[in-house]
């Protein structure tokens, strides 16, 4: 069902692209050996080189590059082998040179493609258009001084990838879905942390609308927005304002925008004729980039396995359902603890306790899998003791929530509380006979057709026996007499 | 003497234009000198109009080698006081400019 | 002979025998720029001081037997060179007080080698010009004069106050940089040796850029050996500059006075341009017959876009600068104009720290780079470009180097020329063809004019062959025996 929006004129579909800069996992920067660690006591992660001072040169960092092939390989995508930085010239106080060194013309990485999942289970697949390596800029502050704003660039000459989209998106769900599965790709392959909050990944926001089967309409750019969130309230606010201006017989101007959400609403940045003539040209202090084929096949050998194809495989491999093993790779992390308490176990129900109580423990307790108090080792060891009959699924439960309270092993919480399973026949006919007799009037009523009861006598035997019985054999034993 | 070339390839607007990309500051009274010097330079370059280039490659780079790369160690930086050195107005820390707005 | 007469090897020579100290030669260096400087206005700072301790320091090596290949002798470094410490200007306003707290890699390698460096020289502004009148600090005088005649003429540039500094004795030798004929044309007007070599064979670290893939810098000295020596200091690949290309440098100084025979040198016929002066067209020919005596062969040959070269470098060399230049925006370095917003702040801080030349050739970069103009003027520049260089490398595979004369004219009055931009641009006519090709090329004086002035001839060489302009340069200096000295030097102004 696609998504459209409706006008006073008819019905209107949504155009979208989107244009990420992820800050590129590296020591040091793109082209100068300054760190590229976040944070930092201002201007002390910056280089003569990064500040622009005269007679300073470029020297490109090659882990920059291996990581954009990687990314590129990640997006399925072409790795050009051979590619060319060019200068974008424009003045700004956070912009030492006066130009930002970047790839206009022949990008690193060409054509490629991302795969998202709706809500519904619909499967659609982005384009990407290409990926090309850029430097970031310094950061300006304007709120220290009523006169002067103040400059640290230490951001300043950081690896960026700006990975453009095709203009494929068509919703601001996709968008989001989008997003998030390309914050995935690159977390798994460790080329960028996709920490938007932090501005390691950001996101501009091409918008436009149109008629269904009509040709594209202009498109106005969102710059900036930093939340998944806030893309799609963008999308949403900006279509509707452009859909707004048609029907009213105006035309949409093409313009940069920026988004506030706490008016909910875009604002153009009041831009000059000449504001994008960045005049770029090939940067001569730099060569044309040659990359090996054998070195991206090496890099290729290196990758992990992307979320897609592990998705897919647990669901082969542990005949989990698709949504559970979608939500089991979501982090590397998060696969990597699940297959090693799968190991050797049932995966079904390892699936079960790893994306209910414990990642419902986690929420609660503010926790992640890396540093969940429970580890999988001992999530695995409490599994055994379910399989094994020594405890049943809701003495699992206390045992859990005491594992997390403890950090004791399931074995030593089992043994300090007494919590074994009873499976004595001689105890549980007992107890049965025990819970039968002072409701006798219950099984006179059962017995007359009243079946639902016999859930109550489980649950008085259950309660008799502090919740040790065996369940199967509590109903066998119930059974027998009833 | 140079003969002076009769196409206006440079118009008022487009000198100031310039002007403005390059954030060089002129006045009005400027910019007809400039008019006359740009377009003199330009008329006399339009000769590389008589050049057949059909299938030739630009020259990028030296043609002696390919791009070298360097590895991934932070080898520079901590350097504050030479960074900031020569700064016309550092506050602290930082650099300052006039107060931009956004 | 006195010691701002002596070439660098003899001095070398000469402190090594200990026939006189570093202190002796620095110090009558310190003492000629002292009293000729004020009127040639080579340099821009002095560093008489500075140059004094050195030449102590140099001294004490000396006395162990710990002696470099430079070391004691005094050298002028072209104000293009970030000097640590040392006031680095690019003869501009906009750094009239920039100090860098960094070296460039070719001075570094020169001090490596035990140099002294006794200040910094003038130069066009940003190495934007070819007589040295650009310069923020008022322009150079060379020291030669015509033949009854007192009028200042124009020492060439960019490099003019490294050239007149070497020609008048106020340096052994100087650096320079080249950018379309920067070392050579003003080599070639005062007389002495200037070297432009390969692309990419010194490092551009820490010299103040103007067109990235042009400028190289080079030595400038009074004979082809003390280029050679210079060089051999100079040269060598720097991880720190991209376009550094990683060959071995070569014993440059084996190459002086090699055997010329069979070498083929190509005279260039499209180099014979119409209106070459005669004196122009006689010491080339001149020079073309003492080859011929060394046993070269002289071949014709056709380099067909020769005059297209000025063009390409006007439209490239321009676009490059606007974007080398727009780091001059008075934040972090450099003069500041205040403004009341960032924009007027670059605006005031540019119009006021720049020079007429340089805003002109940046408002040109920035035209032919702008949107709709890149394909006409700057990617067909460098069309044009590949195929001036597929002129050199053709030929290079019927010949082993190129004679053609210099400069189109020998030095000509301040003032003389005028002020149309074009007129000036022609002067790079012979040198500028080589520059857009990257290849190496050196200027060699011949003998003096109609007006008693210097001629010289450039020999162009095959890429990272500098050794054979050596050799050929070396030859043509034995037979042109050029010992003339100018009218305004160290030795007579005391």
């Amino acid at each position: 069902m696609s998504y459209t929006l409706e006008g006073r004129t008819g019905t209107w579909e949504i155009v979208v692209g989107l244009e990420v800069h992820a800050q590129v996992i590296s020591h040091s920067k793109l082209f100068s050996g300054a760190s590229a660690s976040y944070g930092g006591e201002p201007n002390t992660h910056v280089s003569l080189v990064d500040a622009g001072f005269p007679g300073m040169l470029p020297v490109l960092n090659q882990e920059c590059v291996a990581q954009a092939i990687r990314t590129g390989l990640g997006l399925r995508a072409r790795i050009n082998l051979e590619s060319r930085f060019d200068r974008k010239n424009y003045f700004y106080a956070d912009l030492p040179t006066g130009y930002q060194i970047s790839q206009f013309t022949h990008p690193i990485v060409g054509e490629g493609t991302v795969e998202i999942e709706l809500a519904d289970g619909t499967v659609r697949h982005i384009g990407i258009t290409r990926l090309h390596m850029e430097q970031d800029a310094g950061k300006s502050m304007h709120d220290q001084d009523p006169a002067r704003s103040f400059i640290d660039l230490n951001r300043a000459g950081v690896a960026l990838m700006e990975i453009v989209s095709e203009p494929d998106i068509r919703s601001p769900e996709e968008a989001g879905a989008y997003l998030r599965k390309l914050r995935q790709i690159l977390r798994y392959l460790g080329t960028c942390d996709g920490n938007m909050e932090e501005g390691s990944m950001r996101a501009d926001v091409n918008v436009s609308v149109r008629k269904a089967g009509e040709p594209f309409r202009t498109r106005c750019e969102i710059k900036n927005v930093n939340s998944i969130r806030y893309v799609m309230h963008a999308i949403e606010v900006e279509a509707t304002r452009q859909i707004e201006v048609w029907e009213e017989g105006g035309e949409v101007d093409q313009e940069t925008r920026l988004f506030d959400p706490a008016r909910n609403e875009t604002r153009s940045l009041r831009s000059k004729e000449d504001a994008h003539d960045y005049r770029y040209f090939p940067d001569p202090d730099l060569l044309p980039l040659v990359v090996e084929q054998a070195w991206v096949d090496e890099l290729e050998r290196g990758l992990p396995e992307l979320p897609d194809d592990k998705r897919d495989r647990f669901v082969r491999q542990y005949g989990i359902p698709r949504y559970d093993a979608s939500v089991l790779v979501a982090e590397q992390a998060i696969a990597d603890y699940y297959e090693e308490v799968a190991k050797g176990r049932d995966a079904r129900l390892a699936a079960n306790w790893v994306t209910g109580d414990l990642f419902g423990a986690l929420n609660r307790t503010g926790r992640t899998i890396t540093d969940s108090p429970i580890s999988a080792q001992a999530l695995g060891g409490m599994l055994d003791l379910v399989s094994d009959k020594t405890i049943n699924g809701k003495i699992a439960k206390e045992v859990f929530e005491d594992m997390l309270e403890t950090g004791d092993s399931a074995a030593a919480i089992v043994e300090r509380k007494g919590l074994k399973q009873v499976t004595d026949t001689g105890a549980i006919d007992a107890a049965v006979a025990d819970v039968l007799a002072r409701n006798a009037d219950k099984v006179e009523e059962y017995r007359g057709g009243k079946d639902r009861l016999f859930g109550f006598f489980v649950g008085q035997v259950m309660k008799a026996m502090a919740g040790k019985a065996n369940p199967a054999m509590v109903n066998e034993a119930l059974k027998k007499v009833l | 003497m140079m003969e002076s070339y009769c196409f206006m390839s440079l118009d008022p607007a487009t000198v100031r234009r310039i002007a403005r990309l390059a954030r060089i500051g002129i006045d009005e009274s400027d910019v007809p000198a400039l008019q006359g010097e740009l377009n003199g330079i330009l008329g006399w370059v339009e000769q590389l109009n008589e050049v057949d280039v059909e299938g030739v490659t630009p020259m990028v780079g030296t043609g002696h080698a390919a791009l070298r790369t360097r590895p991934d160690v932070v080898t520079d930086g901590n350097c504050r006081e030479a960074v900031l050195s020569n700064a016309p107005d550092a506050v602290g820390p930082f650099y300052t400019v006039p107060k931009v707005v956004e | 002979m006195s010691l701002t007469e002596l070439t660098i090897a003899d001095a070398a020579a000469g402190l090594r025998a200990r026939k006189f100290s570093a202190a002796e030669l620095v110090g009558a260096h310190n003492a000629a720029i002292a009293a000729l400087n004020p009127r040639l206005n080579a340099y821009i700072t002095t560093t008489s001081d500075a140059a004094l301790q050195a030449a102590a320091q140099a001294d004490a090596a000396l006395g162990k037997g710990e002696a470099k290949p430079l070391t004691g002798i005094p050298l002028g470094i072209k104000d293009l060179f970030c000097t640590k410490g040392v006031r680095t200007t690019a003869a501009s306003n906009i750094l009239k007080n920039f100090v860098p707290p960094y070296e460039s890699t070719v001075t570094a390698n020169l001090l490596r080698d035990g140099a002294v460096f006794v200040g910094k020289t003038n130069l066009d502004e940003f190495a934007m010009g070819s007589a040295n009148i650009t310069s923020a600090f008022g322009p150079v005088e060379n020291p030669w004069k015509r033949r009854g005649d007192d009028a200042a003429l124009v020492p060439g540039g960019s490099s003019g106050g490294s050239a007149a500094a070497v020609a008048a004795g106020l340096a052994m030798g100087a650096t320079g940089t080249d950018t379309g004929g920067s070392i050579r044309q003003p080599a070639a007007y005062c007389g002495i040796v200037g070297l432009k070599p390969t692309y990419g064979r010194c490092s551009r670290f820490g010299t103040i850029a103007y067109a990235s893939s042009l400028d190289q810098a080079g030595p400038m000295a009074r004979t082809v050996r003390d280029c050679a020596i210079l060089l051999q200091s100079m040269a060598g690949f720097d991880a720190r500059d991209s376009t550094s290309v990683n060959c071995d440098v070569p014993d440059y100084s084996a190459a002086i006075g090699r055997s010329l025979k069979g070498l083929k040198v190509g005279i260039p016929a499209e180099y014979r341009a119409e209106g070459l002066s005669a004196e122009i067209e006689a010491a080339w020919q001149q020079g073309i017959n003492w080859l011929k005596d060394a046993g070269c062969e002289i071949v014709d040959v056709s380099l067909p876009h020769t005059k297209y070269g000025l063009a390409t470098y006007y439209i490239v060399a321009p676009a490059e600068c606007s974007s080398n230049l727009a780091r001059y925006d008075g934040l972090r370095f450099g003069e500041r104009v205040p403004g009341d917003t960032l924009d007027a702040m670059y605006e005031a801080t540019r119009r006021a720290g720049f020079g007429p030349e340089v805003r002109r050739r940046i408002m040109m970069g920035t035209y032919v780079l702008s949107a709709g103009y890149y394909d006409a003027y700057y990617l067909k520049a460098q069309k044009v470009r590949s195929l001036i260089r597929r002129d050199f490398t053709e030929s290079f595979q019927q010949v082993d180097v190129l004679l053609t004369p210099t400069a189109p004219t020998p030095a000509f009055a301040q003032g003389e020329q005028s002020d149309d931009p074009v007129q000036m641009y022609l002067n790079d006519i012979f040198t500028v063809p080589a520059s857009m090709a990257g290849m190496p090329a050196m200027s060699v004086p011949v003998g003096l004019g109609t007006t008693g002035l210097p001629l010289g001839l450039q020999l162009i060489g095959r890429p990272f062959d500098e050794e054979t302009l050596l050799a050929a340069g070396s030859a043509l200096e034995a037979a042109a025996g050029f010992t003339h000295r100018p009218a305004l030097r160290a030795e007579v102004v005391k």
